[in-house]
């Protein structure tokens, strides 16, 4: 009823602009004698009828260059198939097309759809089609209900411009929506969409299984958390890991990208966001209007939207629902990869990375970052090293050793002319920043029992560069310590640190 | 010689089937999942027997022996689809994948029903169908307990593309067997179950087929299993064959 009553009223919506666009307006399309009354109907279906091309997830049919509307044969197979839901899970999907979403449709604003629905033989289940860019009562599901090893056909014209969710619709709706019974249907409005490199196809669902996040084996459907709403996955393109590694969508710096992306729910509402990516445009709810500059865009259950951008810096962009519990623990992840040269006017990548130091802090860092720089270049020599050091050592060292590096005797052992120091092989010397030191030591004849905690802030370039300082200040014996020495210690597993 | 042979080996498998087993299920009042005005009031039963298990592939090819014209080569095409029996290796052999204790199924409404006049009996109505399979094998009625729900709805878990069990799982309460979790059975009366003139309005027609309308007038909306049934009884015609669609028989006393 409440179906009836919204077409009802989008017709009743659509009237007025009709006539305004049909009274001010004189310059009518060609086919416009036979057009109907009806809003969206572009007359009747011309040449021969087409065979759609349907589109296997995460790729889209290739644009319409059509100006007419055609008649256009849609074959979609229903298949229930066992397929795996993560790493060692299997779950036993329904599908249309035999992937989750199902195949992705295609047709122009206009054109006459002739839709064919096949139930596998080997289904245990009646199902059908409701497809919500359908005028008509269930939308295609009160014509298609069909038994395993049958086929229905129903045609309906396609009026509305947009981007639509299709799903099974029949008794229990809620298990075969669960079960990966949906899938996108683009009705193009009859100029096509803007030009694009790539388009992509993502639906996002919630699934309900019987064990746990993960648990190993076959999950059967757990009806009594999908009634609860408390999905154990929440997933793009129906199974972890659907968008990842080598299943990652791709583009290259500089190309525009247009996501096709829909909630096939049954329950949860999508707020879908691209970590590392404003969205130039998102046509909300799959309709007609952009809104621009996009951060995050809820996408309803049974509802889609279309988002395009151009991507400007390579790397990796992540696809998640950012309600995000979701995206880390139910496994709602999906990844763009970007290629190309990087652009450090747009974004620069990691410029400095050290430890923030507050109040202590030296305001003059200068030498640090020119270390950072030197070893970046490859052409970091000592004296840099030492500088670089100094001011490190100031921040963090100098609170126990003083700045002088003669400690607080008894309590802080001293650097400076240390004997302890300069008897250490390198390996513990590195690895006293790194890991600490506990317990007794004896430097200069004085016996210090006390907690050096790790220094784990310190990044491998830092640690090299405070102990190149030391050893060479304060009439300690010389030497150099390079960040891939550091880089070995910290790899090893920290050895009970004691004065031997 | 060779069809006498296949004469002799189906009426030796044939042997349960002509003294197939029937159990005594005691009359009453039962709380369907469909109402039998449309609203609330339970199903008024009469007391029946049920087949304690489903007809078996060896029966039924023991009664296309018997009758040849619902042999797969000969049936009338409005009582049968093109995949009646389409699994069995020929018109009236079984085959070797084809397991003689097997539940039959790929039979169309018309050849259950008159297998069931071979042996003196009819198709069960839904409501004797549901009445019987909500026992277990301590209960009359289990339905509202969630572990047999849930063991009920397992089977639909299961990949529908693995070979069908044989017949003579655990009796329940009554003693028949395999009501559940091996495949959908006919009932006589499988076209009705959404049309009844006395139970539906004007729209009822359409109530199962989309957006899951029917559900709101199940009356046990949990009891997702028995509604797939309904469904799935919906979806059919009369001459129509399932891959998983077996059926039993019922007789009135």
């Amino acid at each position: 009823m409440s179906r009836l009553l919204s077409i009802v009223l989008l017709s009743a919506s659509l009237l007025p602009a009709t006539l305004m666009a049909a009274g001010g307006g004189g310059a009518a399309p060609k086919s416009v004698a036979s057009v109907s009354s009806t809003p969206g109907d572009l007359g009747p279906p011309q040449g021969e009828p087409i065979r759609a091309v349907l589109g296997i997830p995460p790729n889209v049919p290739p644009p319409i260059h059509r100006n007419a509307p055609a008649k256009v044969i849609v074959e979609l197979e229903v298949v229930e198939k066992e397929m795996p839901m993560s790493e060692g899970v299997t779950y036993t999907y329904w599908t249309f097309g035999g992937t989750v979403p199902g195949s992705f449709i295609r047709v122009r604003q206009g054109d006459t759809v002739e839709f064919h629905l096949k139930n596998a033989p080997d289904n245990k289940m009646p199902h059908n089609i409701d497809l919500h860019g359908v005028t008509g009562p269930g939308g295609g599901a009160a014509s298609s209900f069909t038994a395993p090893g049958h086929e229905s056909q129903f045609t309906f014209k396609a009026l509305n411009a947009g981007l639509y969710v299709y799903h099974c619709a029949t008794a229990p709706v809620g298990m075969h929506v669960a079960n990966g019974m949906y899938g996108l249907i683009l009705i193009e409005p009859p100029e096509g969409l803007p030009k694009v490199d790539h388009e992509y196809y993502v639906m996002q669902g919630d699934f309900y299984t019987t064990g746990k996040y993960r648990e190993k084996g076959h999950q059967p459907f757990d009806m009594d958390a999908a009634i609860a709403e408390r999905p154990t996955y929440v997933l793009f393109n129906g199974r972890e890991g659907a968008l990842t590694g080598d299943h990652a969508l791709n583009a290259k710096v500089g190309e525009t990208v247009r996501l096709f992306v829909g909630n096939g729910g049954p329950n949860l509402v999508s707020s879908f966001h691209v970590i590392g990516e404003i969205f130039d445009k998102v046509y909300y709810e799959g309709g007609t209007h952009a809104q621009e500059n996009v951060q995050t865009t809820l996408i309803p259950a049974g509802g889609a939207m279309m988002a395009e951008f151009r991507v400007e810096v390579p790397g990796t962009y992540v696809l998640v629902d950012h309600s995000i519990f979701r995206a880390f623990n139910k496994g709602a992840l999906g990844m763009l990869k970007v290629e190309g040269p990087e652009n450090k006017a747009i974004y620069s990548g990691k410029e400095v990375d050290s430890v923030y130091l507050g109040d202590r802090a030296n305001p003059n860092l200068h030498a640090v970052t020119e270390a950072a720089k030197a070893n970046a270049a490859g052409t970091l020599n000592k004296e840099e090293q030492i500088k670089a050091g100094q001011q490190l050592f100031t921040g963090t060292c100098s609170v126990c050793h003083q700045a002088n590096g003669e400690g607080l005797s008894g309590v802080f052992p001293p650097l400076a002319k240390s004997d302890y120091l300069a008897k250490q092989v390198k390996e513990h010397l590195i690895s006293i920043p790194l890991h600490g030191l506990n317990g007794s030591v004896t430097v200069n004849g004085k016996e210090y029992n006390s907690v050096m905690p790790p220094m784990s802030q310190l990044t491998d370039d830092e640690v090299a560069n405070i102990l190149t300082y030391v050893l060479n200040s304060w009439g300690n014996p010389g030497g150099q310590v390079s960040k891939e020495e550091v880089s070995k210690v910290r790899a090893q597993q920290p050895v009970p640190a004691s004065g031997h | 010689m060779g069809k006498l042979s296949i004469l002799l080996f189906g009426m030796l498998l044939a042997g349960p089937a002509v003294a197939a087993n029937y159990a005594p299920l005691p009359g009453g009042t039962f709380k369907s999942v469909l109402p039998a005005d449309g609203k609330a009031a339970p199903a008024e039963i009469a007391a029946f027997q049920m087949r304690t298990e489903l007809v078996t592939n060896a029966e039924f090819l023991a009664f296309v022996n018997a009758h040849p014209q619902w042999r797969r080569d000969q049936v009338p095409a409005i009582f049968a689809d093109r995949r009646y029996l389409s699994h069995w290796a020929g018109p009236a052999t079984l085959g070797e994948d084809v397991l003689p204790d097997q539940p039959v199924t790929r039979v169309s409404w018309f050849a259950a029903q008159a297998f069931c006049e071979s042996e003196q009996a009819r198709l069960p109505t839904w409501y004797e169908w549901e009445y019987a399979a909500a026992a277990d094998s301590q209960r009359t009625d289990a339905r509202g307990d969630p572990q047999w729900r849930e063991s009920v709805l397992a089977w639909y878990g299961r990949p529908a593309n693995t070979p069908l069990p044989t017949v003579g799982g655990a009796p329940d309460v009554y003693g028949v067997r395999d009501l559940n979790g091996l495949v959908w059975e006919w009932v006589s009366d499988f076209n009705a179950l959404l049309v009844g003139a006395d139970s539906r309005d004007q729209d009822g027609a359409d109530k199962m087929k989309f957006c899951g309308a029917g559900a709101l007038s199940m009356q046990q909306k949990e009891n997702y299993a028995t509604l797939m049934r309904v469904a799935m009884l919906s979806s059919l015609k009369a001459s129509d064959t399932v891959t998983t669609m077996g059926f039993r028989c019922a007789r009135s006393p």
